[in-house]
């Protein structure tokens, strides 16, 4: 039998995984921890009846509708785009790949004064789109335009591998045998891009829910009107209102809670993390 | 026959095209135009002074500096906490592995929330970093950490363990193993990992904007300076620094791309 030349030591393991599991206790998991344990303390009923208001009921509400616009936009965008950049040869096609992730190279704050230059009031387009009685800064619009600038390359980023991956061998087959090119994309490809496509909505709804930055500008922050969960959260905490403030931010934390299961379980679903997105 | 199903194919596919390129240029290729449009729009003097005021120099070189440092440190703990994610074992690794998304999915201000309820004033541990420097590369520290951890563990997962096995078979050290056998194979997924982090945390605003104060000239990054000007109606200006935001991002972004390509035809 072959022993070890050199029995491998197992102090290093132990030091670095020791090293590890504090730098994120620190980080991560000590914070979150002290959240609740800060709302625990200013009293369940307190926290209750402060997110229970009809401008925190309605904040809860425009967060909601904001991701139920932006969300299913970005996954018919994202879909569209990755087949373009996988299935077809044009030029200025490596430009569009790098274009769709230009949003995770912006500022939130730049992406509020992009959307400001060219819906608001004196911008390119705002002064007739406002003649024509659509509002989009300090409305809704404007709230929808900029969630679906931060949430845009998700979907395609996820979907693109995995589109190269499955390949248009089946989808021809099921053509030739008289399907539309449509129907073929939906029942033959559609199936097997579904966890790429899945994890991909995911991650777009977390961040759809949680903007923070460009909404702040565009919206107007008009308590009650253009106000979501996380302009209420920052609102109350400079208020000093520390009930209302924690409560938002643990309903926000829920939220985010069933986003991060929906993740894990979806990459268990598609096997390993894909290894490259380009 | 062929032909023609060819050419129906290549119609509707330059009508996707097209939607595609329209709804992009809509949501953020125009609006971005107009950025650097309307930093242009008073002339190279106007650009040059709002960009060196000295309150848009000093956000400006923190947000720089900041991001700096807090990529070099989650370079090194995300590159750290894949190994151990990938190689170690003990119990609880599903639940760390989980985790370590976490910022990902919490909105940025809940972050910040989050980081003053145990970093902020009265905080338990005693450690008030409220309005100081160190409480922004805190907020940057948490927003960035999954990307190098990301990027390096399924490269980690996909490479066997036997050419570590071998190397210390044949004498090396873990150090000399690890940084001769894994840091190579690492690498161009660690500056990937890197990269990206980077550009978000030089850009970053919700996780930043409670726990730094804001205090102009010492606490205020460039993302809430832009916030200000905007507020303040001087759009020019908050353009002009917008503009520098973006191309140290970009640039950044850039340079380890090339960095990489160089990398990998290198190693082919």
């Amino acid at each position: 039998m072959l022993a070890d030349p050199r029995p491998r030591s197992r102090a290093p393991r132990l030091a670095l995984r020791f090293a590890v599991l504090a730098y994120l206790a620190l980080v991560l998991v000590l914070p979150v921890g002290a959240v609740v344990w800060r709302t625990l303390g200013a009293g369940v009923a307190t926290v209750w009846q402060s997110i229970t208001t009809p401008d925190a009921l309605h904040a809860l509400y425009l967060t909601i509708l904001v991701a139920a616009i932006a969300v299913p936009l970005n996954t018919l965008f994202g879909l569209a785009c990755a087949v373009v950049l996988v299935r077809q040869r044009f030029p200025g096609r490596r430009l569009l790949d790098a274009v769709v992730d230009l949003p995770f190279a912006v500022s939130p704050a730049v992406i509020g004064l992009a959307l400001i230059l060219v819906y608001g009031e004196r911008g390119w387009f705002g002064g007739w789109l406002r003649e024509h009685g659509v509002p989009v800064i300090f409305s809704l619009p404007g709230m929808v335009l900029a969630t679906v600038f931060v949430s845009l390359p998700y979907v395609v980023r996820e979907v693109t591998p995995v589109l190269r991956e499955v390949g248009e061998e089946q989808e021809e087959a099921a053509r030739t045998l008289g399907t539309s090119p449509l129907g073929a994309f939906l029942r033959v490809t559609l199936p097997s891009i579904r966890w790429g496509l899945a994890y991909g909505v995911t991650l777009t709804t977390a961040r759809a829910l949680g903007e923070f930055g460009a909404v702040a500008i565009v919206s107007g922050r008009l308590v009650g009107q253009t106000e979501t969960l996380t302009l209420f959260v920052e609102n109350r905490f400079e208020s000093f209102d520390q009930a209302g403030a924690y409560g938002g931010a643990l309903v926000l934390a829920a939220l985010a809670l069933l986003v991060l299961l929906g993740m894990t379980r979806l990459r268990r679903g598609r096997g390993l993390p894909n290894k490259e997105n380009r | 026959m062929p032909a023609a199903g060819a050419r129906l194919a290549a119609g509707s596919g330059g009508l996707l095209r097209g939607i595609v390129v329209t709804y992009l240029s809509l949501v953020v290729l125009i609006p971005l135009a107009a950025v650097a449009w309307r930093s242009a729009g008073g002339g190279a003097g106007s650009f040059w002074s709002s960009v060196t005021a000295p309150e848009a120099l000093a956000s400006l070189r923190l947000s720089f500096l900041a991001a700096l440092l807090v990529t070099a440190v989650n370079l090194v703990a995300g590159t750290a906490i894949a190994w151990v994610l990938a190689r170690d074992e003990f119990p609880g690794r599903s639940v760390v592995n989980a985790l370590i998304d976490l910022p990902f999915a919490l909105p940025t201000i809940v972050a910040g929330v989050t980081l003053l309820a145990l970093y902020g004033q009265h905080s338990p541990l005693g450690l008030n970093l409220a309005y100081t420097r160190a409480g922004v590369c805190l907020a940057m520290a948490f927003e960035t950490l999954p990307f190098v951890v990301r990027a390096v563990q399924p490269v980690l997962l996909t490479m066997e363990p036997d050419m570590e096995e071998a190397a210390h078979c044949l004498g090396a050290s873990q150090l000399a193993t690890f940084r001769r056998v894994v840091l190579p194979a690492l690498a161009p997924a660690m500056l990937a990992g890197a990269a990206l982090a980077f550009a978000r945390a030089v850009g970053e605003f919700g996780a930043v904007v409670l726990i730094s104060g804001n205090l102009p000239y010492r606490t205020e990054v460039a993302a809430v300076h832009v916030f200000n000007l905007v507020q303040s109606d001087d759009s020019g200006g908050a353009a002009a620094v917008s503009v520098v935001l973006l191309a140290m991002s970009l640039l950044v972004l850039a340079a380890i791309g090339i960095a990489q390509r160089r990398g990998t035809r290198h190693a082919g």
